[in-house]
């Protein structure tokens, strides 16, 4: 845009802003290092893009800035029986076009939600069956008791079954679509923005929804989301005062942002779990020199992977200290004895040993998948595992690539296409029992959504059995024992080699306050800026 | 420009006034060509810069202090270490490691070696391409000259960067991810060749025009020799000489376009980088005041592109009559 064209087109963003908001009002610029491909609630359930759908769809309940679950379109609850639930709808809530949110819409939005197709197929259980008593009334059926069955609802955003219907939208979009639906390009959502524009992959614009029920505590008129793949070229996006707010600043450039004067950098830790993963279902890896048979199936390459791995060294060199080096596939926040667990030793030579016994003396070739764009430096991670790695033998094609085509490829919608992977994953319901279910329960039952996150089918039957009853367990202290027996069977079949927790990194202009949750979800509609 | 060099190629079958006697070597001396070159510093220090670079890739085994592609060799403690001569120096990393340990000046080592891989590679593939259809458009005519004249003024029209993605990109998205380093370097050398073809086709036809109409080619006709050894044996060596600076200029640009492409993240992966890839991570490091990562390859790719050039130049304007 030449200088005369941006002159004009601030005079006119000046003149309308003027002439139909308050005069308060702001515009906050927005980079993620992700992009954001669809607007289907349904179909990447991936927390940025969830972050992102949060803004314009909202969910029976919500998450305030403490992670707790408070009231959002359902304005109270009850358990009437421990098998039944009854949920009390807010009056008056109108979507973006006008229609008013009903029962139908929640009833709709379970089908939905459930379908083939959908991402997030944990969020709701299979066995909750939806009635409605009246237009505001809903009722949850249960099979068996479940006390953390809202657990994931905030995820869970309610959508029109009428506009649904209207524009063939009631199937859920699938990550692997290659075509966009009509949902993935327009919204028509409850919450405190909508999309005014929607370039998938490259540009966003969200305006204020005037017709909010809630009291907004932002105060904006409108938010521009765009994508900046480049480190450096993100925080030169913040530091010129280009973007207000940019997620994540790269842990090696905080001390200059720190340092700029024009922004800081709000750290914490993050309750996400990295981790590795290995294929041990298919009786041959899809990606690997090792024909005829699948060398993760023996425990002994899966303990030698674990082993290889120097965490400490990823945590001082490649993380610059800003992690904290795992035992456990759940962050410590969330779980109380998590202080019981330690990683087994870094032990190269015993890897190396292990690997021989299996009958790899020589090591074997496999392919590892990894994002370049979701996690904190997760391609410098993987490449350094790739080191690890080679040093006992392995040689690990290392196929970085971004969110995008990753999750296309690795995610349950892909058909699970990896043979070893990086992960990270933050239990939606903040709390073990989602780990237990999603990554490391067994996806064998194709009925079932167990294990809908566990890419490498790592199944364990005594693992899934204990988390059942952690489902229904309401006594804290007993809770937590059988979590802590799920996990140490998770832990001695080294299923999983959970790596470290990251620390949040957003890069915030000094103009614009902000509140950093936990979950790195960033949430927009808690923002204030400072008049221009 | 390719054109406008046409003409005077005729003068090249014109016999030498004064026949050399001895060996071919003795010949290049006493040319003008020679000549021109030592009369010109410039040149003479551009085309050593090259031939280092050359023998720098080569010899990459040989003068690196580790083999950058093998993850074994990479030590994570060593990562981020400053040059040699700065305080936080550290031997042998004369200048400095990247963030995987990755001792910079090896890494540039062997990038140079699949940077010009790449760009020969790509120069010899398109330079074959563009020459063979540039013969048969030039020596046939008609409806096949049309065609393949068309094709190529089509594709003029678009940037060759946006080619070598686009042919990047389809090769890519049809054989999934299957692809190792290996073949993405063909990949590579097949993108940039489709991307440069045209001016050796344009020059190539050109020069057949006139060359086709002379008594030496109805000779040739004549005796009954078929129209490819007419086409490789007889009019091909008088285009050769505007080919020459072509295919010189050309390997700058490939050079070029590898680097962009691995920038961009099309190209060589990271786990076996290119100076483009090499500039691409280093980038990252550029605000944390770690400027070794991204400076060194950023100034060995300038330097080798530019000797390169100067040396293209320099044969354009010696093999230039007009210039003379």
């Amino acid at each position: 845009m030449s200088v005369r064209q941006s002159l004009l087109a601030a005079a006119i963003v000046s003149i309308v802003a003027f002439a139909i908001s308050p005069a308060s009002a702001q515009t906050l610029r927005y980079a993620n290092q992700g992009e954001l491909k669809s607007l289907d609630p349904y179909t990447l359930k991936e927390t940025t893009t969830i972050a992102h759908h949060a803004h314009v769809y909202e969910g029976l309940v919500t998450r305030d800035k403490d992670l707790k679950i408070v009231p959002a379109l359902a304005e109270s609850w009850e358990t009437l029986e421990p098998t039944r639930w009854r949920f009390h709808l807010r009056k008056n809530v109108k979507f973006h076009n006008g229609n008013p949110f009903t029962a139908d819409d929640v009833i709709f939005s379970a089908d939905r939600i459930r379908a083939k197709g959908s991402n997030f197929l944990t969020n709701v259980p299979a066995d909750a069956k939806f009635v409605k008593i009246d237009d505001y009334t809903v009722d949850v059926k249960l099979d068996s008791p479940n006390p953390i069955l809202i657990s994931q609802w905030d995820g869970w955003y309610i959508m029109n079954k009428k506009w649904c219907e209207e524009n063939n939208a009631v199937a859920p979009t699938p990550a692997s679509a290659t075509t966009p639906s009509y949902a993935s390009l327009h919204e028509n959502g409850t919450g405190p923005f909508m999309i005014e524009s929607h370039q998938p992959g490259v540009k966003t614009v969200f305006k204020a929804n005037p017709n909010w029920w809630r009291k907004p505590e932002h105060n904006l008129k409108e938010i521009i989301f765009t994508s900046i793949g480049s480190d450096a070229t993100r925080v030169a996006a913040l530091l010129s005062g280009e973007v207000d707010v940019v997620e994540p600043v790269p842990i090696q450039d905080i001390q200059r942002v720190n340092a700029s004067g024009t922004g800081t950098v709000m750290t914490g830790p993050e309750i996400r779990t990295i981790f590795l993963g290995m294929d041990q279902v298919r009786d041959e890896l899809l990606y690997s020199n090792v024909k005829g048979k699948n060398p993760f199936k023996d425990i002994r390459v899966r303990e030698a992977f674990y082993k290889a791995i120097d965490v400490e060294l990823i945590k001082s060199r490649v993380m610059r200290g800003l992690s904290t080096p795992s035992a456990l596939m759940v962050a410590p926040q969330l779980y109380v004895l998590s202080k019981d667990f330690a990683r087994p030793k870094f032990d190269p030579d015993g890897a190396k040993k292990l690997l021989t016994e299996a009958g790899y003396p020589d090591g074997f070739e496999v392919t590892m998948d990894c994002p370049n764009d979701r996690y904190v430096n997760d391609a410098a991670i993987c490449q350094a595992v790739v080191g690890m790695l080679a040093r006992i033998g392995v040689k690990i094609n290392l196929l970085a690539q971004p969110k995008a085509q990753y999750f296309a490829k690795v995610l349950k919608p892909g058909g699970y296409q990896t043979s070893f992977y990086m992960l990270g994953w933050t239990p939606a319901s903040s709390d073990s029992h989602n780990v237990l279910n999603d990554i490391l329960g067994c996806r064998d039952d194709p009925k079932s959504s167990r294990g809908e996150a566990n890419l490498g089918g790592y199944c364990n039957k005594k693992l899934d059995e204990v988390a059942d009853k952690v489902l229904q367990e309401a006594d804290t202290a007993k809770r937590d024992l059988l979590i802590k027996e799920a996990f140490e069977i998770a832990a001695k079949d080294f299923g999983y080699i959970p790596l470290h927790q990251q620390a949040l990194a957003w890069g915030v202009s000094k103009k614009v306050k902000l509140t950093q949750r936990a979950d790195n979800q960033v949430l927009l509609y808690w923002a204030t800026k400072q008049e221009e | 420009m390719s054109e406008a060099l046409v003409p005077h190629q005729a003068k090249a079958d014109t016999p030498r006034k004064r026949p050399l006697p001895g060996s071919w070597f003795a010949r290049a001396i006493e040319s003008d060509l020679f000549y021109s070159f030592r009369r010109s510093r410039l040149t003479m220090v551009a085309t050593a810069m090259t031939v280092l670079f050359f023998l720098l890739a080569i010899l990459a085994s040989v003068l690196a202090v580790q083999n950058p592609f093998d993850p074994a060799q990479l030590q994570l403690m060593n990562s981020r270490i400053a040059p040699i001569w700065t305080a936080d120096g550290q031997s042998p990393f004369l200048l400095g490691t990247d963030e995987q340990g990755r001792d910079v000046f090896s890494a540039i080592l062997y990038g140079l070696r699949i940077s010009l891989t790449v760009g020969v590679l790509g120069v010899l593939f398109s330079g074959t391409l563009g020459i063979i259809l540039g013969l048969i458009a030039g020596y046939i005519g008609g409806a096949v000259d049309g065609l393949i004249m068309r094709i190529a003024d089509v594709q003029l029209t678009f940037p060759a960067i946006l080619i070598a993605l686009l042919v990047n990109g389809v090769v890519k998205s049809v054989f999934g991810n299957r692809l190792d380093a290996m073949s993405t370097l063909v990949v590579l050398v097949i993108a940039i060749g489709l991307s440069f073809w045209v001016q050796y086709a344009r020059t190539v036809r050109g020069s057949v025009m006139v060359e086709k109409n002379k008594d030496y080619v109805a000779a040739a006709q004549l005796i009954g020799l078929p129209a490819w050894v007419i086409m490789l044996r007889h009019v091909l060596p008088n285009a050769m000489g505007p080919i020459l600076v072509i295919a010189t200029i050309n390997l700058a640009l490939a050079i070029i376009t590898e680097a962009t492409l691995s920038f961009l993240g099309a190209g060589m992966p990271d786990t076996m980088p290119s100076l483009g890839t090499l500039i691409r991570i280093g980038n990252n490091y550029l605000f944390a005041g770690e400027w070794w990562i991204v400076a060194f390859p950023g100034i060995a790719l300038a330097a080798l592109i530019l000797s390169i050039n100067l040396l293209g130049d320099w044969l354009r304007d010696a093999l230039n009559p007009k210039l003379r």
